[in-house]
């Protein structure tokens, strides 16, 4: 009613103090979430999070804004699930309009023996309490009608739909948590690159960074995609490779897809944005990479596997494709734990599935932090999991990080 | 992308797989060494950025393994031998 006027900025542009209780690397979802939790629940003094650009311009406001909690394995399904809870309480809790749409996620099912998995991934969900429905052909034709039921290769059989999964709006989850933790108190830094940690007899100190140095009493690194650079900073190495994951977006159109569909028989998913474009991607790249742009053959592959299963998206022009930089694990599954340096904490691995996991990798890694032990649903996720065994690994390919 | 393979010439990425890492060395005394340093071989990398040498395998090409000196910040490909 005002025009528009009066806005203030939501955060302060908050200048480097000398030091700090704890110092939070990366101002994406992880970073911003970490330093929201670890105001709301702990006392830990003065918290900074610091971010190499401008806040939200990584993976937090690049991705498919896909959110769900439909995993398979015991490490995996309780962590999931808190983040769906805290989603479903994120906008009252943060006091900021999300968008958190609980509009269903269907993975699609096209042969018996991939109709077996899911009712067990179903059954496994439904067992720890999550939401899980399998639908058959003709239950799922009543819901989603237009797509290719009678593809000769990739016949649709039916659904694992998650009805409180969904998507939620990326930017608004970075800019309410960055407002939440600066209204309690959090220097948000932008362009602000650490360059080094200091480290004094085995334990971080501080970093160095383009806007010089700060102190820290502890250090918790949240950057994927470049977590092996900060890793190599502090003078170990992670079981991660860093590579390129496109995601694409039609023209704007009239409301189509009114929920999350994925492709059981590639790699593909697709929703609908509230502006009206298509939202959609496929497999990563395949090779390493720090170039944030991937390569035309994936381009080609995301969209013949959009056409099999939804044959009337080929009608529809691409408007825009960008890509980001993974944390691709040996195991396919994420790392919050300690560092091997003193006083260093680790948010790391999260593969192209981290933007449904940012309530809960940050209510988990401020436990993390404060207390010294691990959240009892993110226990699993340890860094010496590799070296003994205990790996998550949902699709059960190895340690082939372009497979997972 | 398109990477020179020795036998065929250059050709798309689309031919090709990346497999993995080949600046880690297996260790040599098959299963008798310490765990670390099979932990080290199968799961860490330095993962940094710049040129790095990797395993590649013309998949619908030759089938040869290559060694490729990739830079990864920028996708030039910089040397390709067999190993």
């Amino acid at each position: 009613m005002r025009g528009h006027a009066g806005w203030a900025p939501a955060w302060r542009k908050a200048e480097p103090a000398p030091q700090y209780d704890v110092v939070i690397i990366g101002g994406g979802g992880g970073g911003l979430s970490t330093a929201y939790y670890l105001a709301k629940n702990h006392n830990v003094g003065r918290i900074a999070v610091l971010e190499k650009g401008w806040l939200g311009n990584g993976s937090i406001g690049r991705n498919t804004t896909i959110i769900r909690s439909n995993y398979g394995l015991p490490g995996n399904i309780p962590f999931y699930e808190l983040s769906m809870k805290l989603w479903e309480g994120l906008e009252q809790d943060i006091n900021y309009n999300a968008m958190v749409s609980q509009r269903g996620v269907f993975n699609i099912y096209h042969s018996d023996a991939q109709r077996d998995a899911f009712a067990r991934r179903g059954n496994a969900m439904r067992l720890h309490g999550v939401d899980a429905e399998l639908l058959d052909r003709e239950q799922l034709r009543r819901e989603i009608p237009y797509l290719d039921y009678d593809n000769a290769r990739f016949p649709v059989q039916g659904a694992l739909v998650q009805r409180r999964g969904g998507t939620v709006r990326h930017d608004a989850v970075a800019w309410g948590y960055a407002r939440a933790a600066d209204r309690r108190g959090v220097d948000i830094i932008e362009n602000c690159e650490v360059t080094g940690i200091i480290q004094e007899n085995g334990a971080v100190t501080g970093v160095e960074t383009t806007r010089g140095r700060i102190g820290a009493g502890k250090i918790g690194i949240a950057v994927a995609g470049s977590s092996s650079l900060l890793a190599n900073m502090a003078g170990f190495r992670l079981p991660i490779e860093s590579h390129a994951l496109q995601a694409f977006v039609t023209e704007g159109l009239k409301p189509l897809i009114d929920n999350v569909i994925t492709f059981g028989a590639g790699h593909f998913y697709i929703s609908q944005s509230d502006k009206g474009g298509l939202v959609f991607g496929g497999d990563i790249d395949g090779y390493n990479s720090y170039a944030a742009r991937g390569n035309l053959p994936t381009v080609e592959d995301v969209c013949e596997g959009g056409v099999a299963l939804v044959p009337m998206i080929g009608r529809a022009r691409l408007l825009r494709s960008w890509g980001g930089i993974m944390d691709m694990t040996m195991d396919g599954s994420p790392i919050i734990d300690f560092a091997p340096v003193k006083n260093l904490f680790l948010n790391a691995g999260w593969c192209y599935g981290g933007f449904k996991a940012v309530p809960a990798m940050g209510h988990c890694f401020a436990h993390l932090i404060a207390r010294e032990a691990p959240h009892e649903v993110a226990a699993a996720y340890r860094l010496d999991r590799f070296a003994e065994g205990k790996l998550i690994d949902e699709k059960g390919v190895g340690a082939q990080p372009n497979l997972h | 992308m398109r990477i020179p393979c020795p036998h065929c010439g250059p050709r798309g990425v689309e031919e090709f797989l990346y497999t993995q890492d080949a600046e880690v060395t297996r260790p040599k005394d098959g299963g008798a060494a310490p765990t670390k340093e099979w932990t080290d071989y199968v799961y860490m990398r330095d993962n940094l950025k710049g040129p790095r040498k990797e395993y590649w395998y013309h998949s619908t090409g030759c089938h040869a393994w290559l060694v490729v000196t990739r830079d990864v910040s920028t996708h030039e490909i910089l040397k390709v031998e067999l190993p």
